[in-house]
């Protein structure tokens, strides 16, 4: 058989080209899971600049889009902890509340007043360790004690003003509510909100990638059985993520009270788990835990903030506005779950 | 012999530009056990696939079923063809009935409500027919294991099925459980059924199959008929070279022996184990074996703090030591290696390299906190290099491999913290013959090193081909300890007749 040879050598080459387009469309299929919700985020803002003649893309505006931002991203930073254990916490809405309380009743101390901060976010990180203690050591599940702190803890929220609105005019750092940083004089500045909830973010990335406690929180989401036999002491990794989800809660709490030198333990952060985790979830973070990342995150809260400016913008109605989120997050997560068919669990 | 029930004639599949399948043909017979063999990966899943119709072959092959040629498309066209899967996870609904879950996609009904009483008659006969010790009103929930895949077939039997495939249907039956399950094929081979029986287990193949096919990496190597069905051959065809030394035992016992390593007296949790003591000691390989159910792998979770124990204590090198959780079993030095690597060892969405280091990560790390990331791939690359891991690089998740080298990694992780004692729990369970042989010259080298190694295992001829001396555990005790000797080798009869209690059967 004398072309037997070459038709080896031709079968070689087709299997050569083969695996090399094989690896090419791994690699391209790499790049769009890390991409993930950023390429939705961009479609969103181009659409919106050109159906708002031109109006997204102001120096102004995205100042306004990156601080609307701006808790909600801290309180979804927190909950990408939680969700990344596999868990949930329904609760940050009313820590939020409780916090802001905490903060602004300590903000009248005429002598203590500039401890309000780290009163709000230690009351935040107080509540997230009972959750995560009720969690870890009683074995409760997640949504269960967290939906009953989500109405405990409005309770306590109304309970410390005494079911008022608690003002303060005179509150200390109020700048990190109002203020910018000033990066370029005259030309370019961003919020002070929004560089905390930036840091919030960096600091939550360098904690999940590059410490020993973010492989743990990563094995316990993935295998929790797993986990415990590899050694991991789950219990203190699920008390960390709740406690840590609190702390941000209640920074967040503070970050409201400095914007609106004022708090309504009935009314505030009503509803807010509920963007936090919808964030989370457009960030691509898997619900059953193990799989998601804290970049995907802030994606989520951009997409969900620049909805909402968007819309306005655009002169739709809060009505229709509801709507068209809602679906929005729909149309998003099942876009991510087809391209992400394949891959080993959603 | 009467015309083959079923015939593949060069069928092929492939994925991406990679053939799975390479013109493989395949023919059986009515009333015949066609064994199916091949190493995890060698096409056997993707065959099987093919004619399930959850995957469509190629063109230019061809099926024909009873002559005549047939399309199997979608997941009903398989049952419609004839053929039935009874897959290694059954995929039975735990919270319905026997008849229920018979019935289940073809529910009888009466003006649109729920035949109940129907459907009960109606699977009463073939349940009987099976010798079924359940009721058809049963909850599957409250099956065993061995019931439940009695469950499966009966399906099959309903959708009047002609060949019947099944996927290691054993791996998660007892010994008895098995016996009947054997009995059972051969009830249904008697009446005519086909059966593709795919296992990798030689002493299953020898006592089932009429034939035996063997795959390779998508090619069909050949078949043999029951007179020539031999182990070596087997291996040979599976591996496409002699395994001449399968098992390896190269370390020498007495040289290492000396002192003990692990000593656990009188460990018991109150259920399932009831007092035992065993001493292992370095540089042996000490075997565990026992039926199913005989609290084998219970004493080993007792041992490592994964069970609260009632009673017992452990001594580590001589000095007692008091072990509660995994954790503090493994900075004392002992290792435990599961028998479920999906569900309770590896992290199948992490990488290879994060699931190699993640016993050292913590003594590794800087500042106590920060991940030292150069020393993991260090230890990663030197994992897959002594190990011979195979995967495109280490950052790839643990759940893309295949059975021989997630073991792999997951033995890395326990060999990272250098054990002094390494339990090993069914340590080649899923995995092929290629890997299984590499993970035995590990075990031996490990000895050799002058590690105390426990080998769980149900496999006999890989406990007596690797063990130095082997415990029997019966019923929460151990039962015995047989010892190879200059005279006498291990054998199984010795084994089983210690895990089966047939030693006092006369008393």
């Amino acid at each position: 058989m004398p072309d037997n040879g070459s038709t080896q050598a031709k079968a070689a080459t087709a299997n050569g080209l083969a695996a090399a387009q094989e690896t090419k469309r791994q690699r391209i299929r790499l790049l769009i899971r890390a991409a993930g919700m950023l390429p939705v985020l961009l479609l969103l803002c181009i659409g919106f600049h050109y159906l708002s003649e031109g109006r997204f893309f102001t120096g102004q505006n995205l100042g306004i889009v990156l601080q609307q931002a701006a808790v909600n991203t801290v309180l979804a930073a927190g909950m990408t902890f939680v969700i990344l254990t596999g868990g949930i916490d329904l609760s940050v809405g009313s820590i939020l509340a409780a916090s802001a309380m905490a903060g602004l009743t300590m903000s009248k101390l005429p002598e203590l007043s500039a401890l309000w901060l780290p009163v709000a976010v230690l009351t935040g990180l107080g509540f997230g360790i009972v959750n995560g203690a009720l969690i870890a050591l009683l074995r409760l599940p997640p949504f269960i004690v967290t939906l009953g702190s989500l109405t405990a803890v409005r309770g306590l929220a109304r309970l410390l003003g005494a079911d008022t609105t608690v003002f303060n005019p005179s509150i200390p750092y109020a700048f990190i509510g109002n203020g910018s940083l000033t990066l370029i004089p005259g030309v370019a500045s961003i919020p002070w909100l929004s560089v905390i909830a930036l840091l919030v973010i960096f600091v939550s990335w360098v904690v999940l990638r590059r410490t020993v406690l973010g492989v743990h929180i990563y094995a316990v989401g993935g295998n929790e059985s797993a986990a415990r036999l590899a050694g991991i002491k789950v219990w203190a990794v699920l008390i960390f993520v709740y406690g840590i989800s609190g702390l941000l809660a209640g920074l967040g709490g503070g970050m409201q009270a400095a914007r609106l030198y004022a708090a309504n333990g009935l009314q505030l952060g009503q509803s807010y788990e509920l963007d936090a985790i919808t964030a989370v979830i457009l960030g691509g973070t898997s619900f059953v835990g193990g799989i998601g990342s804290i970049w995907g995150t802030l994606v989520g809260a951009l997409i969900i903030a620049v909805l909402s400016n968007g819309l306005i913008l655009v002169g739709v109605s809060d009505i229709w506005q509801y709507v068209i989120k809602g679906l929005v997050i729909i149309g998003a997560v099942a876009l991510d779950r087809y391209r992400l068919q394949g891959s080993a669990r959603t | 012999m009467n015309d083959p029930i079923l015939e593949m004639r060069g069928v092929s599949k492939s994925f991406f530009g990679i053939k799975a399948l390479r013109a493989v043909d395949l023919t059986v017979y009515a009333g015949e056990v066609h064994a199916l063999m091949g190493e995890n990966g060698a096409g056997k899943s993707t065959l099987m696939k093919i004619l399930s119709g959850a995957y469509r072959p190629d063109p230019g092959g061809e099926i024909r079923i009873e002559g005549k040629p047939v399309r199997i498309e979608g997941p009903l066209g398989g049952r419609a063809a004839g053929i039935s899967i009874i897959y290694q996870e059954l995929s039975l609904a735990p919270n319905l009935s026997v008849a229920e879950n018979i019935y289940l996609g073809r529910e009888m009904s009466r003006s649109g409500l729920l035949a109940r009483g129907a459907m009960r008659e109606g699977v009463g006969p073939i349940l009987e027919r099976l010798g079924a010790d359940f009721l058809p009103s049963t909850l599957v929930a409250h099956l065993s294991m061995g019931q439940r895949q009695l469950v499966e077939i009966a399906r099959a039997l309903h959708a009047r099925s002609k060949i019947l495939i099944m996927d290691e249907p054993t791996t998660a039956l007892s010994a008895g459980e098995s016996e009947r399950l054997f009995a059972l094929i051969r009830q249904l081979r008697a009446e005519g059924l086909a059966i593709i029986y795919i296992s990798h287990r030689m002493d299953e193949v020898y006592a089932l199959g009429d034939r035996v096919t063997v795959l390779r990496d998508g090619r069909l190597v050949g078949s043999l008929d029951k007179q020539d069905i031999r182990a070596d051959a087997i291996v040979r065809m599976m591996v496409g070279r002699d395994v001449s030394s399968f098992y390896k035992k190269d370390h020498d016992p007495e040289a290492g022996k000396g002192h003990p390593v692990l000593t656990a007296t009188d460990m018991a949790d109150g259920q399932r184990v009831k007092g035992c003591s065993l001493t292992v000691h370095a540089g042996e390989v000490v075997g565990l074996a026992g039926l199913i159910g005989a609290g084998r792998t219970e004493l080993a979770h007792l041992i490592v703090g994964a069970a609260p124990k009632t009673s017992g204590h452990l001594e580590l090198e001589g000095q007692p030591i008091d072990i509660r959780t995994p954790g503090e079993a493994l900075e004392a030095g002992i290792a435990y290696l599961t028998e479920d690597r999906k569900a309770l060892g590896l992290f199948l969405d992490m990488s290879c390299l994060d699931n190699i280091n993640l016993a050292v990560i913590g003594r590794d790390a800087k500042l106590g906190w920060f991940l030292d990331r150069d020393k993991a791939r260090e230890r990663a690359d030197r994992a897959f290099a002594g190990l011979s891991i195979r995967a495109a690089n280490a950052g790839v998740p643990a759940g893309g491999l295949s059975g021989g080298n997630q073991q792999k990694v997951l033995l890395s992780r326990l060999l990272a913290i250098a054990p002094k004692v390494l339990i090993l729990d069914e340590p080649t369970r899923g995995v092929d013959v290629g890997a299984k042989s590499e993970i035995y010259s590990i075990i031996d080298n490990l000895a050799k090193a002058g590690t105390a190694i426990l080998v769980i295992s149900s496999d006999l001829p890989e406990i007596i081909g690797i063990c130095d001396r082997v415990l029997v555990m019966r019923s929460g005790h151990i039962a015995g300890e047989v010892r190879r000797t200059e005279t006498a080798p291990l054998t199984q009869e010795d084994i089983m007749a210690l895990a089966t209690g047939t030693e006092h059967l006369d008393a």
